[in-house]
C-alpha cells in the first residue's frame, strides 16, 4: 500500500487544469498534443496497438467526451426557447456539450493508496499523480479504483498511463518560459484550458473558478479533485427577452411608399 | 514514508526547432517542428505565427503521423492492371516523367483542350493555373467549384471580398456574431481563436445550424433552420429591419451604390442598368445640389432617395428598389417560418437582437480618416455585428443569392469594413471588376490567351466557342452557369466521359480525390473512369494523378507522380494566390524542407516545372533549351509574374537594398523567410486599416505595396449590373443569348437584387416523397480523406454512424444499434443510424468522408472505415434525375456551378444490419501495402 503525501508535508501548491465546458467547441486538440508529447517524453512512449488495422486501439492521457443535455422538464415552464414544438418534432430544444476529461490530480486519490508497489504516488511539492514507470506492475488496480476512468494501460508496455500535467513541461528549463505549461493547454484553440496553482486562492485559476462558479466533477465521490470544470453559460435566452427586443423592431412603415417617406423624414434630419 | 522518486524535469527533446506551415488542412498554421537526431519529434504551433498565434488543432498536432504514414507513396508507378485495380508497377522518376511528355508533346502539337488539368486541394493555383496556361489548355480550375465558389464569387461580385482568406470577423469589438452553418471548414484555428475571444468580451455569439455540433453548441443562441433556407431567412431578417427603419443610411449612402440610379422603365433597352454619364460612371442625386452627379466625384454627397427623369426614362435609386422588394408581406416571418423550420418569434428575435447591437452600441474608433470622396472623417464609427459563414450556406443550388443576401444584410447594418463588424484581409477588397476575365482561347503550340479564370461582367466575357457551345470541359462561363469563377472541376470526369462538349485524352489530377469522396455520384464516377469504348480503349485515354499518399484516386491512375509530404517540400502561400492575410497586415509564407524525403519522391511544382521544361513551355525554358528553374523554390525566389511582383512579397530587392512588395528577385530571400519563422507580414497604417474599399489611405498603401495598380475604390454591389446584363440577354436583348432552354432559368435566377428560389432540385423529385434533408459536416479532428490514415486521428474519427432527429428515431422505431436504409432519388445506402437531439427536426447528418475503399489508404480491409464507414456521395447524383424535357440539368447553382451538395433530400426505412455498410466495393491491390500492426 503506498500513502498520499501526509497534510504537513504538502506545500500547499496544487497544480491543475481549470476548463472551460463554455467555449469548449469539442476539437481534439488538446488530446492529440498530449499524445504527441507523452509519445516522446515522460515514460513510455503513448502506444498504438493496430493503428492500421481492424480496431486501432492506443493509449491516450486525455480524451473527449461528447453529450446531449436536453432541458429538465421539473424545472417548469421558464422562458420558451427554441422552435415551439410543431417545428422541432415535439422536443424541446437540446444542448451539446464536449467534456474533456484527464486525472484530476485528486488530493485524496484512491488511484494511490491501492497501487501495491509504491509506483502510483502524488508529489507532494505540487500534488501532482504521477506513475513512476519503473514500479509499475501494470496490475490495472489504480485504474480501478479510480473514479473518473482517467487511467489507461499502455497496450505495449503494460504500464499504466496517466495525465502527468506534462511535469516534463512545466518546470522544463530548455523550453522557453512561456511554454512551460501542460501541452493541451498551450494547444487549444479555444482557450477552454487553464493551468495553474488552484491552492493559492489569488492565482489567475483560482480567479477564474471563482468569478465563474467553477465546478469539481463529482466530488460526493470523496476524492477531492483539484481540477475544476466551469459550466457552459445560460443558452437560448433571447426567447425569455421579448420585451427588452420587441422595441428594436417597432416599425416605421408596412410597406414601399411609408419606408419611402420615413426615408425623406429621416434623411432630411441628417 | 519514502521520498518521492527523482524524474527528469527538463528532458530535452529536440536539436532544434524548425518553423515551416502546417497543410493538414487548409488554414495553413504556422508551426514548430522538434527536431531530434534528424527526425520529427513533436510538433506544436509557432506563437508569433498571425494564423494561429500558437495554438493549433488535432489535425497539425497529428502531423507527424502523417509524415510517417504507411500510406505514402515511394515511386513513381505505372499501372499494370486494369484501371482502378491498383496494380501498380514502380519505375524511375526519368520513366515518368518521359512517359508524361510522350503524352502530352502531342497535345500541345495538335489540340491542347485535350489535357485537362484540375487540382483538388491545392495551395499553388498560382503556379499550377500558370503552367496550364502556358501548356495553352483552357481546361483547368481546382476544387473550389465543389467547395465554396458561391461563397467567394459572391462576395468577389458584392463586397469585392468574401469569407476566409477574404476576410474575417474583427474578433476585437464585434459584440454580436451569426456564423451560418460552419463545421469545421476553412480558417478552422482563427474562428476557434475568434470564439474565445468573443466569450472573453462578453459578445454573443447566434449560431444558424440545422446540427447543435462544434461551434453551434457553444453558440449563445441556436437557430436549427432547414438546410437550403437560410436566404429566406436572411432576407426576413431584411424586411423586419427595413420595416422598423433600422439601417445605416449614412453608411448605404456612401459607400454602397444604395443611391445608384436605376433604369426603372421595363420598356427602355437599358432596364435596369445603372444611369452612367459619358465617362461610364454611376450616377447618382448629390444632396448639395439635387443634380446628377458621378459616385465618386469629389465632395459628393449621395442621396438614397434620388429619382431623376432623363429621356422620357424614370431612374430610380437601389434603396428604392430595395424598399419594393423586401418590405413585401413574402418576406415576413409568418410567411418564412414553416418553410425555414424556425418559429417566427425566433426570426425577430434575431432581428431585433441584430438591430440592438448594431445601433445601441456603435463602436467608435477615435482614428481620423480621408474617404475616395476627398471627405475627411474625424472617427471611424462601426457596427459591432459580424457575420461568418462558408459551404453550409453556399453548396446549394440557390447558395450564390443566398451569400448576396447576408452581404446585404450586412451592409443593411453598416456592418461590413466598419469596426466591430467584417474586416478584409490584404490583397482584398478587390471588386471583380478588378479580377480578369476568363480567358480559354487557345492555339496549339501556343501559351492560352490569359489566365484561366475570372469574373465576367456580361455575356460577352463567357467562354464560348465559335458555335456557342462551352468552351471548357466543365462547361465553366458558359450559359449553364456563367459566373463559374473557380470551375467545375465535379463536371470534368462525366463531362469527358461524354465527350460534352468535346473529348479529351489526358486527364490529370493534383492531390484530389475524384474516385471517392470528392466526386457525386461515386459509383458512376469510378464507372466513367474505368469505361471502355467498344475497341477495348478507355473511354477517357489517359489519367495522370499526383498525390502523395494512396487513395482511391491514386488506384485509377495510369501513371502516378508521387508526391512529397508537407514536412518535407518547398510551397508558397502567396498574396498572388490565396495568402494568410489578417486584416491589419499583408501576409504571405512558405513550406520549406524541415526533414529530407527518405523515398524516391518529388514535390510536385518541382515535377511540374520539369515537365514545363522537357516540353519547352514558354517561361519554364530557356533559349538554349534547358530549364530556366531548377526546382519549385528556385520558381519562388526568381518568378516575377509582372516587373517587380513575384511569389512571395517579403524580402525582395529594392532600390535601396531589402525591400517589401514590389522588388525584384532577392536570391536569399528563402533564408530571409526561414530566419523569420517561415511568414511574413507587412502592417496595415493605423488610419487605412478600416473602411478599406473606401479609404484613401489604405488605397495609396496597397498600390505602394504592389496588391494594387491604382487605387480602385469600389462601392457595395447591392444591385448586381452583371447580373442584370445576363438576365437582360435572356429576356432577349443583345447579339449573345442563351439557349432557349436556359432563358427562363436565366431569368428568374439572375436577379440582380438577392432573392430565394427553393432548391433546384425540389422541381426534379417530389419532396413529399424525400421529405428528409440529408448533410455532411466535417470533423474538426479529421480533414478530408486525408485523416484515415493517420494512426491518431483515424481513433477518434474511425467511424461515424447517420445521427436522425428525434422526430424520425421515433417515428422509424429505432433503437440503438439499429441500422436504416438511406433512399435519394439517385441511389441508397444503409448505415448504422444514432440519435441526435438537438437537430433540426427533418435533417440528418453524418461527418464528411470518413468512409474508404478497401485497399486503400494502407488500410486493412476489415478497418471500420472500409466496412462500417459510408459516403453520402453515394446518393448524390451530378445531374438532376430526368423530367421528360429532353435535357439533364446539373446538380449545381446555375449561376456559378457550385456543387449542390446540400440539397440532398431523402427517405428513410428500418434496415437489417447488414455485415458491412452498404453498397460494398470491391477491394483494390494496395501499391504500398498495409501499415504494420505496431506503430513505428
Amino acid at each position: 500500500m503506498t500513502m498520499l503525501p501526509r497534510p504537513e508535508d504538502r506545500s500547499g501548491r496544487k497544480l491543475g487544469l481549470v476548463i472551460d465546458l463554455d467555449t469548449c467547441v469539442g476539437c481534439h486538440a488538446c488530446v492529440i498534443a498530449c499524445k504527441g508529447w507523452n509519445d516522446q517524453a515522460y515514460g513510455a512512449p503513448l502506444s498504438d496497438s493496430d493503428p492500421y488495422g481492424d480496431a486501432p486501439s492506443g493509449s491516450f492521457l486525455n480524451r473527449v467526451h461528447s453529450y446531449e443535455v436536453a432541458p429538465d422538464p421539473q424545472a417548469g415552464p421558464g422562458p420558451p426557447s427554441g422552435p415551439p414544438p410543431d417545428l422541432r418534432g415535439g422536443q424541446t430544444p437540446t444542448r451539446h456539450v464536449h467534456f474533456p476529461k484527464s486525472c484530476l490530480h485528486c488530493d485524496d486519490a484512491p488511484c494511490v493508496p491501492v497501487c501495491p508497489t509504491g509506483a502510483s504516488y502524488k508529489r507532494a511539492e505540487d500534488g501532482i499523480v504521477l506513475v513512476n514507470e519503473d514500479a509499475c506492475i501494470g496490475c490495472g488496480l489504480c485504474a480501478w479504483a479510480c473514479p473518473y476512468g482517467a487511467r489507461e494501460m499502455d497496450p505495449s508496455a503494460g504500464v499504466m498511463k496517466k495525465c502527468t500535467l506534462c511535469v516534463d513541461r512545466i518546470y522544463n528549463e530548455t523550453l522557453p518560459e512561456e511554454d512551460r505549461e501542460p501541452a493541451c493547454v498551450r494547444t487549444c484553440p479555444a482557450k477552454a484550458r487553464h493551468f495553474g496553482d488552484l491552492g493559492d486562492p489569488g492565482s489567475a485559476v483560482s480567479q477564474l473558478v471563482e468569478d465563474r462558479g467553477g465546478v469539481a466533477l463529482m466530488p460526493e465521490l470523496g476524492a477531492a479533485p483539484v481540477n475544476r470544470y466551469l459550466p457552459p453559460r445560460e443558452r437560448d435566452t433571447w426567447a425569455g427577452e421579448t420585451d427588452v427586443l420587441a422595441p428594436w423592431l417597432e416599425p416605421v412603415a408596412e410597406e414601399p411608399q411609408g419606408f419611402l417617406g420615413w426615408l425623406d423624414r429621416t434623411l432630411g434630419k441628417l | 514514508m519514502s521520498p518521492d522518486p527523482q524524474i527528469e524535469l527538463s528532458p530535452k527533446i529536440a536539436d532544434e526547432v524548425r518553423k515551416t506551415t502546417c497543410y493538414m488542412c487548409a488554414c495553413r498554421c504556422g508551426i514548430d517542428v522538434h527536431l531530434k537526431d534528424g527526425r520529427v519529434r513533436y510538433i506544436d504551433g509557432n506563437r508569433d505565427h498571425p494564423i494561429n498565434k500558437g495554438v493549433l488543432c488535432a489535425k497539425g498536432a497529428a502531423g507527424i503521423m502523417q509524415v510517417t504514414s504507411p500510406a505514402r507513396l515511394r515511386a513513381p508507378l505505372r499501372r499494370t492492371g486494369p484501371r482502378g485495380s491498383g496494380q501498380f508497377e514502380e519505375i524511375t522518376w526519368d520513366e515518368a516523367l518521359e512517359t508524361a511528355v510522350s503524352w502530352l508533346r502531342p497535345l500541345r502539337d495538335a489540340a491542347p483542350e485535350k489535357l485537362a488539368f484540375f487540382t483538388g486541394r491545392d495551395q499553388s493555383q498560382s503556379v499550377t493555373g500558370w503552367w496550364a496556361q502556358q501548356f495553352g489548355t483552357p481546361n483547368f480550375a481546382s476544387h473550389g467549384g465543389f467547395c465554396s465558389v458561391n461563397m467567394a464569387a459572391a462576395g468577389i461580385y458584392t463586397l469585392g471580398g468574401s469569407f476566409w482568406e477574404f476576410g474575417t470577423p474583427d474578433w476585437e469589438h464585434a459584440k454580436l456574431l451569426m456564423i451560418f452553418g460552419v463545421a469545421e471548414d476553412h480558417d478552422s484555428n482563427p474562428i476557434k481563436l475568434g470564439l474565445a475571444r468573443l466569450k472573453e468580451r462578453g459578445a454573443k455569439v447566434v449560431s444558424v445550424n440545422p446540427v447543435r455540433s462544434g461551434y453551434a453548441a457553444i453558440s449563445d443562441e441556436w437557430v436549427g433552420i432547414t438546410p437550403g433556407t437560410d436566404g429566406l431567412f436572411i432576407l426576413s431578417l431584411v424586411h423586419e429591419l427595413l420595416r422598423a427603419g433600422r439601417i445605416d443610411l449614412e453608411f448605404l449612402g456612401r459607400f454602397s451604390n444604395a443611391p445608384v440610379l436605376i433604369d426603372s422603365d421595363p420598356r427602355s433597352p437599358t432596364h435596369g442598368q445603372f444611369l452612367r454619364d459619358e465617362r461610364g460612371k454611376e450616377l447618382v442625386i448629390d444632396r448639395r445640389t439635387g443634380k446628377a452627379a458621378p459616385w465618386d466625384g469629389e465632395g459628393v454627397e449621395p442621396d438614397l432617395r434620388g429619382r431623376l427623369r432623363r429621356a422620357g426614362v424614370t431612374h430610380v435609386t437601389v434603396m428604392h428598389h430595395i424598399a419594393e422588394r423586401y418590405l413585401s408581406a413574402e418576406y415576413a416571418p409568418e410567411k418564412v417560418a414553416q418553410r425555414c423550420g424556425i418559429p417566427p418569434e425566433q426570426i425577430r428575435h434575431v432581428a431585433a437582437a441584430l438591430a440592438r447591437a448594431a445601433f445601441d452600441e456603435p463602436v467608435v474608433l477615435d482614428r481620423p480618416w480621408t474617404d475616395f470622396r476627398g471627405k475627411r472623417h474625424d472617427t471611424m464609427p462601426g457596427r459591432p455585428v459580424a457575420m461568418h459563414a462558408m459551404r453550409g450556406i453556399s453548396a446549394h443550388a440557390n447558395g450564390f443569392q443566398t451569400c448576396r443576401a447576408l452581404h446585404l444584410l450586412q451592409t443593411l447594418l453598416g456592418a461590413v469594413e466598419t469596426p466591430g463588424s467584417f474586416r478584409f484581409k490584404p490583397p482584398y477588397p478587390k471588386p471583380a471588376s478588378a479580377h480578369p476575365r476568363p480567358h480559354y482561347r487557345h492555339t496549339p503550340g501556343q501559351p492560352l490567351d490569359g489566365p484561366h479564370l475570372g469574373y465576367p461582367l456580361g455575356p460577352e466575357d463567357l467562354a464560348l466557342a465559335e458555335d456557342g457551345s462551352p468552351a471548357r470541359i466543365d462547361k465553366a462561363f458558359s450559359w449553364e452557369n456563367p459566373l463559374s469563377a473557380h470551375g467545375l472541376m465535379h463536371m470534368v470526369i462525366s463531362n469527358a466521359h461524354a465527350g460534352d462538349p468535346y473529348p479529351i485524352d489526358t486527364l490529370f489530377l493534383y492531390m484530389a480525390n475524384m474516385a471517392w469522396n470528392s466526386s457525386m455520384n461515386t459509383r458512376g464516377t469510378i464507372r466513367m473512369l474505368t469505361d471502355a469504348d467498344e475497341d477495348g480503349n478507355y473511354v477517357i485515354p489517359r489519367v495522370i494523378v499526383s498525390d502523395a499518399y494512396s487513395s482511391e484516386m491514386v488506384a485509377h491512375a495510369d501513371l502516378v507522380l508521387p508526391d512529397t509530404t508537407y514536412l518535407e517540400r518547398h510551397d508558397c502561400i502567396s498574396l498572388l494566390d490565396r495568402p494568410i492575410s489578417e486584416p491589419g497586415a499583408a501576409a504571405d509564407a512558405i513550406r520549406w524542407p524541415v526533414i529530407e524525403p527518405d523515398r524516391n519522391v518529388r514535390a510536385f511544382q518541382s515535377v511540374l516545372l520539369d515537365l514545363g521544361a522537357r516540353l519547352g513551355l514558354p517561361g519554364m525554358t530557356d533559349a538554349d533549351g534547358s530549364p530556366t528553374y531548377s526546382d519549385y523554390a528556385d520558381y519562388i525566389v526568381n518568378h516575377e509574374r509582372k516587373p517587380g511582383i513575384g511569389p512571395l512579397a517579403g524580402w525582395r530587392t529594392g532600390t535601396n537594398g531589402i525591400g517589401h512588395g514590389r522588388g525584384t528577385p532577392n536570391a536569399a530571400q528563402l533564408d530571409h523567410y526561414i530566419a523569420a519563422g517561415g511568414f511574413f507580414t507587412a502592417h496595415i497604417p493605423d488610419e487605412a486599416a478600416y473602411y478599406k474599399p473606401w479609404n484613401r489611405a489604405y488605397q495609396d498603401w496597397a498600390m505602394g505595396f504592389g496588391l494594387l495598380d491604382a487605387p480602385s475604390p469600389a462601392l457595395i454591389q447591392l444591385w448586381s449590373e452583371p447580373l442584370r446584363r445576363f438576365q437582360h440577354a435572356a429576356e432577349g436583348h443583345g447579339d449573345r443569348q442563351p439557349p432557349d432552354h436556359l432563358r427562363g432559368r436565366i431569368k428568374a435566377t439572375f436577379d440582380p437584387l438577392p432573392i430565394w428560389y427553393a432548391p433546384l432540385s425540389d422541381a426534379f423529385e417530389d419532396p413529399a416523397e424525400y421529405p428528409i434533408h440529408a448533410i455532411t459536416q466535417r470533423p474538426m479532428a479529421m480533414y478530408h480523406s486525408w485523416g484515415s490514415q493517420n494512426a491518431w486521428l483515424r481513433q477518434i474519427h474511425g467511424q461515424h454512424p447517420m445521427y436522425l432527429p428525434t422526430y424520425w428515431w421515433e417515428r422509424l422505431g429505432l433503437s440503438d444499434g439499429d441500422w436504416i436504409r438511406v433512399i435519394s432519388s439517385h441511389a441508397e445506402i444503409t448505415v448504422p443510424a444514432a440519435h441526435m437531439a438537438a437537430l433540426n427536426k427533418d435533417t440528418i447528418w453524418t461527418w464528411n468522408a470518413i468512409g474508404k475503399r478497401k485497399g486503400t489508404w494502407a488500410l486493412s480491409e476489415g478497418a471500420p472505415e472500409a466496412t462500417k464507414g459510408f459516403l453520402l456521395n453515394h446518393l448524390i447524383h451530378e445531374l438532376l434525375p430526368p423530367r421528360g424535357d429532353g435535357h439533364r440539368w446539373a446538380n449545381s447553382d446555375p449561376i456559378t456551378g457550385q456543387a449542390a451538395w446540400f440539397d440532398l433530400r431523402v427517405r428513410l426505412e428500418r434496415s437489417v444490419p447488414p455485415k458491412e455498410s452498404l453498397p460494398v466495393f470491391g477491394p483494390v491491390a494496395s501499391p504500398v501495402g498495409r501499415g504494420k500492426d505496431r506503430r513505428p
